[in-house]
This record gives structure tokens, C-alpha cells and sequence, in this order.
């Protein structure tokens, strides 16, 4: 029997407890946390080192905002699955957000089932 | 100066922060507006968020280490140390700030999270415009919520 192999998981947020979080979600299970950045600069330089599958990404973040790396990272590999989790709750920076290429957005503050459930949500396309 | 609808954006931001980050209810205060020139008293720590774009000014959330300590612990997170206190004022700050963007939309730009020393126990607010307190109670601790916007 083949033994799924885990998504690698980069986990990009300002803030240490957040990361935190993410680390603790259920579907964690089906993930492999290869790394965690604090802005976009760090996570692009992540991104080359370790080629997650999967980032989850924050927006307002020091150097380099989370819309711009989502840019980056999509052009670098467009198949990478990104969810947004971000506490900017108006429409348009969702809609600007998934046309730059994200594939999902969960707003802060968020529940570990809500987390659970968008996890989830983005690795049915993986 | 707030509009009501304004201020109630902000107290029912407030509101689903706890609800959602603590899984319990916080209680809110009669909002108030501090005196022309007042600077408002603070708490052991106080994250604030700079406004920019079609509103100019500040968002602050300030509270004392013992009610960080347990909103942590309610978030199941063990690490209770200075930096993540000061982190997590900073992203309750954020959050707040980012859901008011539901309301006052995308040109309510909001900085990232900056921690500010508040020794002597007061705020300065960075514009020329009355801070409005929205007080907050919750396990039997206060906190405040500061919204100074031009």
C-alpha cells in the first residue's frame, strides 16, 4: 500500500501566535510544515529553499505585503495553493487577493474548525 | 470625529474578537470621548495600528499582562512569554482594524502592528482629533479600545 505522501506546508504571518495556530490545525495531518515566514521577503526566499505545496499567507505584513508575495509565488509556481488568511474583511481585497492568484481567504479572527474547514477546502484541489 | 454607525463598527469588532479568539463574550462599555488636548490612560500594553488613506489617524487596543495571560491560554497557546504579550496585543489591534474595513472599505489603510512604550501610563493620540474609549470587560479584567480618527 502507497503511503500518501504530506503536502509541504509554508505558513507566512506576522504574528508568532498565529503561525502558532496554523501549526496546530487538524489537517495538519495531511501537511509537513517545511517552514515559516514573517513578511513576503522571507517567505520568497522560504519558497526557493523548501517549494511548499501549500502556504497559508497573511496580508499586512512588514517588507513586502501579502498580495505582492502571492504575485511572486504564483508566477514562480502557479500550481501552489494558497490561502489567505487575513483579518482585511472588505470584498474588494478578497476579489484582489484570488485574482492574483490565491485560492482561498479565511478572515481573522477565525475558530480551529473555521481554520480546519479552509484547510480542507484547499487541499480537495491538491 | 466618529459617526455612531462608525463607533458601532468598532465595539461589534471588538465583540467578535472575543466571541470568535476567546469562545467567550466580552462585555462592552459606554463608549466616550476624551476631553479636547486629553491624552487617554492606558494599560501594561497597548498595540496601535496607524490609519492612513481616506481617514487619518490611530487604532489602539490596551490591556493589562494578566488578561493577555489568559486570553493566550484560551487560544490554547502555551507560550506566554513578553514577545508573544506584545505580539498578541498587536494582532488583536490588527484584527479589529482590518474587520472595521467591512464598513469604512478598502481606503481605510491600516499599518502593521507597532507595540508603543507606554510608560507614564498614557497615549498620545498622532492626530489632531478626540480619542474615543470604548471600554471593555472580560473575566473581570478591563481593557480599552482607542479609536482617534480625523
Amino acid at each position: 500500500m502507497n503511503a500518501v505522501r504530506p503536502l509541504k506546508l509554508m505558513i507566512v504571518d506576522d504574528s508568532n501566535i498565529i503561525r502558532r495556530r496554523i501549526e496546530r490545525s487538524q489537517q495538519i495531518e495531511r501537511l509537513r510544515v517545511v517552514g515559516s515566514a514573517a513578511n513576503g521577503r522571507e517567505a520568497i526566499e522560504l519558497f526557493e529553499q523548501t517549494q511548499p505545496d501549500v502556504v497559508t499567507m497573511d496580508l499586512t505584513m512588514p517588507e513586502m505585503d501579502g498580495i505582492e508575495c502571492v504575485e511572486h509565488l504564483v508566477a514562480r509556481k502557479p500550481e501552489l495553493l494558497i490561502l489567505v488568511v487575513s483579518a482585511l474583511a472588505d470584498k474588494a481585497t478578497a476579489v484582489e487577493a484570488i485574482r492574483k492568484g490565491a485560492n482561498g481567504f479565511l478572515c481573522k479572527p477565525f475558530t480551529d474548525r473555521q481554520l480546519n474547514d479552509a484547510l480542507a477546502e484547499l487541499l480537495q484541489d491538491a | 470625529m466618529l459617526t455612531e454607525a462608525e463607533i458601532k463598527t468598532f465595539v461589534d469588532g471588538a465583540m467578535h474578537y472575543f466571541a470568535v479568539s476567546a469562545r467567550q463574550p466580552v462585555a462592552v462599555g459606554s463608549p466616550y470621548l476624551i476631553t479636547d488636548g486629553g491624552t487617554p490612560a492606558v494599560h501594561e500594553y497597548t498595540g496601535v495600528i496607524a490609519i492612513s488613506g481616506r481617514r487619518k489617524g490611530a487604532v489602539c487596543f490596551t490591556a493589562p499582562r494578566s488578561m493577555l495571560m489568559v486570553l493566550l491560554m484560551r487560544m490554547n497557546e502555551t507560550d506566554t512569554s513578553e514577545t508573544n504579550m506584545k505580539d498578541l496585543i498587536g494582532e488583536v489591534a490588527n484584527t479589529i482594524s482590518g474587520n472595521a474595513r467591512r464598513d469604512f472599505g478598502k481606503d481605510f489603510v491600516i499599518s502593521v502592528p507597532s507595540v508603543v512604550d507606554t510608560e507614564g501610563g498614557k497615549f498620545r493620540p498622532p492626530v489632531n482629533a478626540r480619542p474615543f474609549i470604548i471600554p471593555l470587560n472580560w473575566r473581570s479584567h478591563s481593557a480599552k479600545l482607542i479609536v482617534c480618527l480625523e
